[in-house]
């Protein structure tokens, strides 16, 4: 019987799926009937490639993955522990590298924590008010995404620099920005800008003002509405983009790179040092930092792939 | 509490919304705005609620300016169409927002607002499910969640939007019985738009039709039904024969056939006729200034519906009429029409 039931709903599943050939089939009944004389065809087969094919698709996929992906993984771990764990943690706790590791967390928290506030003002504004001038708005957000890190670095330098715009007065008062903490930290503001704000958007955006509306009508004042309504609608949208930003602040090269001077155990974080040890053959320090780097990519995937569960989800658990 | 709205205007870039509506709702009113989409009904709710701002025009409660006041501040109780439940927040939680968010010096303790939300959630007849989120319930029992939750704050004034728009039809007759006896019950002055005629006329004591951001009409149901003030309501409201005539001193002509009707003072030039379905008496043929061939009958309940080709030199008109199952009608029969009660509105266009 329950064979039976099983091969009624797969004819009828047939029927969906390819509703203009002969499989087609009006009634269990019939479809009994011509069954003997066709091979029988299971909803997946109608959905899929032939077998060979999927094979070749499926075993191409995971030759690139490993080629390009877990490879290098391998290899930057490999080195780093080539000459034993001992070496490994010895190449962490040299001064360099812990003022490096110090350095990179520090900038990453300045620049997330601004990040953070200013991408929810501006998605918020953007989301739901209606002004003059929005599209130039979302347009200047994306901005640092479409812009080469190196410019980016080297507006700064422009701006700041000695023979910059804003140089001479910083030097008359003693205020030091470029080669120092408050450069770094504003080129990877600038170009970790985006993450936040283009992560809130679409999210807000479907979900429409009618809730604030609801709040306010309810006599809610406006920070009561965005910290009772707002926030706790956005959460997981919200820590998706902190994560992102979190890791490309970390992570970021190219403008840190011009405005940092790489001033040994002063203004080198974790990305430009790898690249100084490498460049002076110290292999073990070098891929020791990098392994942090994909450590730190590792657990931004993991921490990534369950936060887009959660807002797939949308919903609060039950 | 009553509510005035003064010469509202209210223009979205080049679309007029409002065009100078004037309005006054009395204390404890069912009010209904009804109107196709487009006319306004929403915007002015809205602008009721302080949820929209016009560009002209006063609104006032009580004779007390409310344009000087935000939306929080309005003590208006406000239901949206698609609810807008808070979705992270229990039921229990969306009902106790508006007493939660109170002042400090007027917010009430714990204990208190428990019993608020329980008593408003025993109103609504949904006590069972105050640790649901609003994602679990179906969409009858969201719009009465919000209900409680809008009259938690003891709002002056209820205002819907269209509250049961995205119900199906049972639970929307269902929940307009409902809504009758709670305002009974609690009498606040209470407005809601609808494009629903039969809900604007089984649920109101006045209805307001509105068209392209101004009132048509004003006046109970039975007036707007029976009276309609003008062709747009006449059209809008309950089902209308629409026939094309000439009125000239005094007589009215159908393609050149005169009607044997009186004008009822309609102004000389092209006009419409309107008859409602029920009010053109069918006869045998010759027995009235109107002529037709039966197409179709339908018989269902007290009445037969028949289709009738209007014979004229007009070309040839379908129409529908709705007349008594005293006399069977068969398809293809001559029959004879007058229209009983009916009214002439100049053509506008």
């Amino acid at each position: 019987m329950s064979t039976q039931s099983s091969f009624v709903t797969s004819a009828t599943e047939l029927r969906a799926y390819a509703p203009s050939t002969d499989l087609a089939i009006a009634s269990p009944l019939s479809r009994k009937a011509s069954a003997p004389s066709r091979p029988v065809i299971s909803p997946e087969n109608l959905r899929t490639e032939p077998g060979p094919i999927r094979f070749v698709i499926i075993a191409l996929a995971v030759t690139f993955l490993t080629v390009f992906v877990v490879l290098p993984l391998v290899v930057v771990f490999a080195q780093a522990f080539s000459k034993g764990v001992g070496a490994y943690f010895g190449a962490l706790a040299e001064p360099e590298a812990l003022s490096a590791i110090k350095l990179t967390l520090l900038v990453a928290a300045i620049s997330v924590t601004l990040n953070l506030i200013f991408g929810v003002i501006a998605a918020w504004a953007i989301t739901k008010f209606d002004f003059r001038g929005k599209t130039f708005l979302i347009t200047l957000i994306d901005l640092p995404f479409s812009v080469s890190p190196v410019i980016s670095g080297l507006v700064f330098v422009l701006l700041f620099g000695a023979q910059g715009f804003l140089g001479p007065w910083l030097q008359a008062n003693n205020i030091h920005v470029l080669f120092a903490v408050p450069g770094i930290a504003l080129a990877t503001i600038f170009v970790t800008f985006p993450f936040v704000a283009r992560a809130l958007i679409p999210l807000m955006q479907e979900q429409g003002t009618q809730e604030e509306e609801a709040a306010i009508s309810l006599g809610a004042s406006g920070l009561q509405t965005f910290f009772r309504v707002t926030l706790p609608n956005i959460k997981w949208g919200l820590l998706y983009g902190v994560l992102l930003c979190n890791a490309r602040a970390m992570g970021e090269f190219g403008a840190v790179s011009v405005v940092s001077g790489h001033i040994r155990g002063e203004t080198n974080t974790m990305p430009l040092l790898v690249e100084i040890l490498y460049n002076e053959y110290q292999f073990v320090s070098s891929f020791a930092i990098a392994s942090l780097l994909a450590m730190l990519a590792l657990i931004t995937l993991i921490v990534k792939t369950v936060l887009e569960r959660r807002l797939d989800e949308g919903q609060p658990p039950a | 509490m009553t509510i005035e709205v003064k010469n509202i205007v209210k223009k979205f870039g080049a679309f007029t919304a409002l065009d100078n509506v004037d309005l006054k709702v009395g204390k404890g009113e069912l009010l209904a705005l009804l109107g196709p989409s487009g006319s306004g009904k929403t915007t002015l709710l809205r602008i009721i609620a302080g949820l929209d701002w016009p560009d002209f025009g006063e609104v006032s409660f009580d004779g007390e300016d409310a344009l000087t006041r935000g939306a929080s501040e309005r003590h208006v109780g406000f239901v949206f169409q698609h609810y807008a439940l808070f979705r992270h927040m229990t039921v229990f939680e969306n009902v106790a927002f508006g007493l939660r968010v109170q002042p400090r010096a007027v917010r009430k303790d714990e204990a208190s607002i428990r019993a608020r939300v329980k008593e408003l959630l025993d109103l609504v007849q949904l006590d069972w499910l105050a640790n649901r989120y609003p994602s679990q319930l179906s969409g009858g029992q969201r719009q009465r969640i919000a209900l409680a939750r809008a009259l938690a704050i003891e709002p002056r004034i209820l205002l819907l939007d269209e509250p049961f728009g995205a119900l199906d039809a049972k639970v929307r007759k269902e929940l307009r019985q409902w809504l009758r006896s709670l305002h009974s019950e609690i009498h606040v002055t209470s407005i809601f738009v609808t494009h629903d005629q039969e809900e604007a006329l089984e649920v109101a004591n006045r209805v307001v039709v509105m068209d392209k951001g101004r009132i048509e009409q004003i006046g109970t149901p039975g007036e707007v039904y029976d009276s309609p003030a003008t062709a747009f309501v006449h059209g809008f409201i309950g089902e209308s024969i629409v026939l094309p005539v000439d009125v000239s001193g005094g007589s009215v002509r159908l393609g050149g056939r005169p009607l044997n009707i009186a004008a009822n003072g309609a102004a000389s030039g092209a006009s419409k006729l309107f008859v409602r379905r029920h009010d053109m008496q069918i006869g045998p043929a010759g027995s009235g200034s109107l002529e037709g061939a039966v197409r179709h009958v339908r018989s269902f309940g007290p009445i037969q519906r028949a289709e009738v080709t209007l014979s004229g030199a007009e070309g040839k008109t379908v129409i529908e009429i709705d007349a008594p199952r005293d006399r069977e009608l068969q398809a293809g029969e001559i029959v004879g029409l007058q229209p009983r009660r009916y009214r002439i509105f100049a053509a506008q266009d």
